[in-house]
């Protein structure tokens, strides 16, 4: 089976200082992939490098496009990368407002991807924006409203409409339910569950709550200076850890 | 005001915006950077359009001022004698006797030739602003062609209105490239961009901004399927010349709440009048 994304010496440092080093795996179609680690363990910079916000310093990221097959991300042209980034990927931000457009409506936020690739039929994209509105537990009668009215957690689930609606299969999520109070993470966790699971979506997700982990990746990596200590499948690294960073983290002495 | 090179600008200035000019000819619709120039009026009174007329004003020249499709407004008139000072050249009020022609917030009635040159002053040259502030990314839209951003706002438009509301500065599309703001027309001229056998620029003196459409571009305005751009007008004819295919203008005659709808474009509403076409509130 073809890799759905390969990536390979992914290296990225800040003058002097480490973002990530030598990191390398593959994500296989319809997996979800957890790295976690502290906050400056390189997590978050590996993360926007594989979803082309950084560029790296040196490694590939394979992706098996739809059209073309495996091509490396890194060196295709800048459109062709946003041309993925809009269609093929989705990337879910931690602040709701930094992958929202607040002054416009929930609507219009969640039609925008399809009037980029190029619908021009009101009422289809309306239909759209109602269908995935539901799908995440969004009154339609919102439709009109702008996010700024909404809660935090409606916020996060309006983001993930946006992202959603062109039907990527890769989705990068950095934090996706940091910042939320503890009752309204879990109604997000499973919602994104049951959206992974229902599209087959593949997924790398970025986080330091462990619990968001073991309830949505499969596959776990740790991350800690930089660099991968440990990776395994999920339920066998939060259930026996190998490496003592590994430990320390399961064992919640780390405040994370 | 004598002392001052003809049209008020110095000759090298006036060859950086030929040059821009020319660059803006030569990409239909692309925003091209100029250095705008100090000029002794305010920003508001269209100080880019006024620069890029100055650049191509010659002494044969034969230069009309309109806003809001009127020859005596101030702004108008204050522009039409900087001229006349400036560069001694005539002037006038007939559309079809204009060479160059600089204009807020209108298109003329009457079909422009060749050779003639439509100056439009422009206060925001970015169609794109309206929803994404940063300039280093609108630019990056525009050299990508990532114009799903102009659909969010029309579609804004609609959800709130149910039509598209946007009735001023209509985006365009150039020559199914470059997407434009035709500065603050009204939407019912936006089909006079297209196809049009004059030369029109447009400056951004604020912006420092220079854009054009060379002799007939096809200029396409946004839309939906299900929403196609509708150029409406006022469904009265004109007042005074009683035409039915103007642009009008809504004017209150007496304190009694009497009003009446009239030609915007006065010079077209005298040559019809004196053509001998009335209207039913003309005298
Ligand atoms: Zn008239």
């Amino acid at each position: 089976m073809t890799p759905l994304l390969s990536v390979q010496g992914m290296t990225r440092s800040y003058g002097n200082h480490l973002g990530c080093s030598d990191v390398s795996f593959d994500l296989y179609p319809g997996e979800v992939m957890g790295i976690v680690g502290e906050s400056g363990s390189g997590k978050s910079t590996l993360l926007n490098c594989l979803a082309g916000h950084l560029t790296p310093d040196a490694g590939s990221v394979i992706y098996d496009t739809r059209g073309h097959g495996p091509r490396d991300t890194v060196t295709m042209s800048e459109p062709e990368r946003r041309m993925l980034g809009r269609t093929d990927w989705a990337f879910v931000h931690q602040r709701a407002s930094d992958g929202l457009r607040m002054g416009v409506s929930a609507g219009g936020n969640v039609g925008e991807r399809l009037m980029a690739i190029g619908n021009r039929h009101y009422g289809d994209i309306r239909g759209h924006a109602i269908d995935w509105l539901d799908r995440v537990e969004i009154d339609a009668g919102r439709i009109d409203d702008r996010p700024v009215t909404f809660s935090g957690g409606m916020q996060q689930r309006l983001q993930i409409a946006r992202n959603l609606v062109t039907g990527p299969r890769l989705v990068f999520m950095d934090e996706p339910t940091g910042g939320l109070d503890v009752s309204v993470q879990a109604r997000l966790l499973d919602l994104l569950r049951g959206l992974v699971r229902d599209m087959g979506l593949s997924a790398i997700i970025v986080t330091h709550d462990l619990a968001v982990v073991r309830l949505l990746a499969d596959r776990l990596m740790v991350m800690k200076s930089g660099r991968v200590v440990e990776h395994g499948l999920t339920d066998r690294v939060l259930d026996d850890p190998q490496h003592a960073y590994t430990q320390l983290l399961v064992s919640s002495v780390l405040q994370v | 005001m004598s002392g001052y090179n003809f049209a008020y600008l110095d000759e090298q200035t006036k060859r950086m915006i030929r040059r821009a000019i020319l660059k803006a000819l030569a990409i239909p619709g692309y925003q091209v950077p100029f250095a705008s120039r100090e000029m002794p009026m305010p920003y508001g009174w269209g100080t880019g359009g006024v620069q890029v007329s100055a650049a191509v004003l010659t002494p044969e020249d034969r230069f009309k001022v309109i806003d809001q499709g009127a020859d005596d407004t101030t702004n108008a008139v204050s522009i039409r004698r900087f001229f006349e000072r400036t560069a001694g050249i005539a002037t006038t009020t007939a559309t079809r006797d204009a060479t160059v022609i600089q204009t807020r917030h209108r298109i003329p009635e009457e079909p422009l030739r060749e050779g003639q040159i439509l100056v439009y002053q422009v206060p925001i040259p970015e169609p794109l602003r309206f929803l994404e502030p940063r300039e280093s990314e609108t630019r990056k839209m525009h050299s990508l062609a990532e114009y799903g951003l102009m659909h969010v706002k029309l579609y804004e438009d609609i959800s709130r209105h149910g039509h598209i509301a946007t009735t001023y500065a209509y985006p365009v599309k150039v020559e199914e490239r470059y997407v434009m703001d035709p500065s603050p027309i009204p939407k019912f001229d936006n089909p006079k961009l297209s196809d049009c056998a004059a030369i029109q620029l447009f400056g951004a003196g604020r912006e420092q901004r220079i854009y054009a459409l060379p002799p007939y571009t096809t200029v396409a305005s946004l839309d939906f399927d299900d929403h196609p751009f509708d150029p409406s007008r006022a469904d009265h004819p004109c007042g005074l010349c009683g035409s039915v295919e103007t642009y009008l203008d809504e004017v209150i005659m007496d304190d009694a709440g009497g009003r009446m709808f009239v030609c915007s474009d006065t010079d077209h509403c005298e040559t019809r009048q004196n053509a001998g076409y009335r209207g039913k509130d003309a005298g």
